[in-house]
């Protein structure tokens, strides 16, 4: 099922809402990984759109489960949470701060948030094992994790990547944000991870390609699965992506904007939205 | 004596339990052989996972399956699942209260002459320094089951230490363990003797050759390292005077790391530590090694005379 152009441009605007929530929650916290923050905010919009998810009751037996691997990227995720009512403002406000509840890694205190991460080379394993369980049981649910592309030099991904595949996990679909950077460079300088597909096939993936910043590319890549294999969808994406001087720049992996770069990113987001009308 | 091994103790009985409850999930590492798991994988095989050899995913992916109900035992080699998934233990297991128990096999220095790459001599001070993680070393067959039970009724992250070869059975069958509590033997007021493991056995052989020279002694089964019963420590000090501990570990950060932070730290008294020292482990069977070591009941009782007359 493709998505309406109503539905698009819904979640086109939401998105832009989220990355400047997410910019404000950096700045207010000063500090936070905000190139990841919104390289990977348009499949995560799209995926809270398209997940079964309840808001009202996070812990619902019959939800889907979403493991954000690359757990510094923590900031788009708290933008969304609280967008969708389960993280309140107050909450929001003490991100970073002594004794908050909002730190600079997800853990399982925080309502709607299902694996604690920050240490790279987690998620993979702990989503396998939950779909792993799933399946044993029959359940319908299914697992979404997202890893980052720097984050695959750890080797437990690709153990955990052997497993999926052996177990036939149809119900794990794992995303890589490919933004080609991590924080000292290029991904492919830093350690070459092409060709990324080949790799994923060869470990027993059904692979899918998309623009990550492309909506319908997005939901029609979340939608996929196969009768025999787990999913692993490549989601090219630009990091720092909707703050203009951060955009494709590894220095600003970990940033917190200026007042003035984020007024100016208001402004584009108004000309963009305004674009959509 | 009756002797058995605790790895076949673990199988036998989470095999029974198994049978009963289809949540109960077995995981294990190319290990099941090893790990004396028998018919288990061949009955019940929806409830067995076969990671390969991967120590570290196969913790991760144990942790998933915890985190949605499932009751999951890992079994495999102690030395690797310490050290190498010990990142994976801290953050998947105990960090995200995912009641995982590991069930390390082979542990100490009981691979014998396979060496230093398969002895875990490390692992009571790397898993003790885990917050929400239980450290086990029992000390029998019965105790392990026991372990096994509680898991099942109170399922917590946690990490059990057995060694490979058979050990006399201490307990009789059924008798039941509270997790943080020590076990009291004899009631002597000349000397406390703690010990964990292969090691209790040894410990109550060294208290009745003691007790042939007219020395008594008390001697605690230490077989929860964490939580940890501060205050049977406490008392055995009060009663004794002088503190005696002895495990197949390294000297350092151990059982007598453990037992000298308390005392330490509120009533200093003469005290020894017995284990590993802090160098190459000779090839050969660990009772062999024990006993060249100075770990056998002989070696303990000698000890235990040195420092008796250390007491003031």
């Amino acid at each position: 099922m493709c998505l309406t152009a109503e539905k698009k441009k819904e979640l086109m605007l939401k998105a832009a809402d989220i990355r400047q929530k997410t910019v404000e929650i950096i700045i207010r916290g000063n500090g936070g990984h905000i190139g990841g923050d919104l390289s990977e905010t348009d499949v995560l919009v799209n995926l809270y759109d398209y997940m079964k998810f309840d808001p009202k009751n996070p812990k619902w037996e019959g939800r889907d489960y979403f493991v954000l691997s690359k757990g510094h990227s923590a900031e788009a995720l708290y933008a969304i949470l609280n967008d969708m009512g389960i993280l309140s403002q107050d909450a929001l406000e003490q991100y970073g701060k002594t004794g908050a509840l909002l730190g600079g890694h997800p853990t399982k205190k925080v309502p709607g948030v299902e694996a604690n991460t920050g240490s790279l080379g987690h998620g993979l394993g702990l989503a396998t094992g939950m779909a792993l369980a799933l399946k044993m049981d029959h359940k319908p649910n299914r697992v979404f994790v997202m890893t980052g592309d720097g984050e695959l030099a750890e080797g437990s991904n690709w153990e955990a990547a052997m497993s999926a595949a052996k177990f036939k996990l149809t119900n794990l679909t794992w995303i890589i944000d490919r933004n080609h950077l991590q924080i000292s460079g290029d991904t492919e300088d830093v350690m070459p991870l092409e060709n990324l597909h080949d790799k994923a096939a060869a470990f027993g993936f059904n692979v899918i390609e998309i623009d990550g910043h492309d909506h319908d590319q997005i939901r029609a890549a979340l939608e996929n699965r196969t009768e025999d294999r787990p999913t692993c969808i490549i989601s090219h994406t630009v990091k720092g992506k909707g703050l203009y001087c951060a955009e494709n720049q590894a220095s600003w992996h970990h940033k917190t904007p200026t007042v003035e770069q984020y007024e100016q990113m208001k402004k584009d987001l108004d000309e963009y939205r305004k674009g959509l009308e | 004596m009756e002797k058995a091994t605790l790895r076949g103790a673990f199988s036998k009985k989470v095999l029974e339990e198994a049978k009963k409850d289809k949540d109960i999930i077995v995981v294990a590492t190319d290990s099941r052989g090893s790990a004396q798991l028998g018919d288990f994988p061949k009955e019940l095989p929806d409830q067995f996972v076969e990671m390969g050899i991967a120590e570290q995913n196969s913790v991760t992916v144990s942790a998933g399956m915890a985190d949605v109900g499932k009751k999951v035992f890992v079994i495999g080699p102690a030395s690797f699942y310490s050290m190498r998934s010990a990142e994976q233990v801290k953050v998947d297991a105990a960090y995200s209260h995912n009641p995982v128990m590991i069930i390390g096999i082979s542990g100490g220095i009981s691979y014998g002459a396979l060496g230093a790459t398969h002895h875990s001599l490390q692992d009571i001070a790397l898993m003790r320094a885990i917050p929400y993680l239980d450290v086990y070393i029992p000390s029998d067959a019965t105790q392990m089951k026991s372990l096994v039970d509680s898991q099942l009724a109170d399922p917590k992250p946690s990490y059990v230490r057995v060694g490979r070869g058979g050990v006399p059975v201490i307990y009789p069958e059924g008798t039941k363990f509270e997790r943080g509590k020590a076990v009291k033997h004899g009631d002597g007021s000349d000397i406390g003797i703690i010990a964990c493991g292969q090691m209790v056995y040894r410990a109550l052989e060294a208290s009745k050759m003691l007790e042939e020279e007219g020395i008594h002694a008390t001697v605690l089964d230490m077989f929860s390292i964490k939580p940890f019963d501060t205050q049977a420590v406490l008392d055995l000090a009060e009663k004794t005077g002088a503190i005696l501990t002895v495990e197949e570990a390294s000297i350092y950060g151990g059982l007598g790391g453990e037992t000298a932070e308390v005392l330490a730290q509120n009533n200093p008294v003469p005290m020894k530590i017995m284990g590993i020292p802090d160098e190459d482990v000779p090839n050969g069977s660990d009772t062999e090694v024990l006993e060249y070591l100075g770990l056998g009941s002989k070696g303990i009782c000698g000890q235990a005379k040195a420092l008796i007359a250390r007491k003031k």
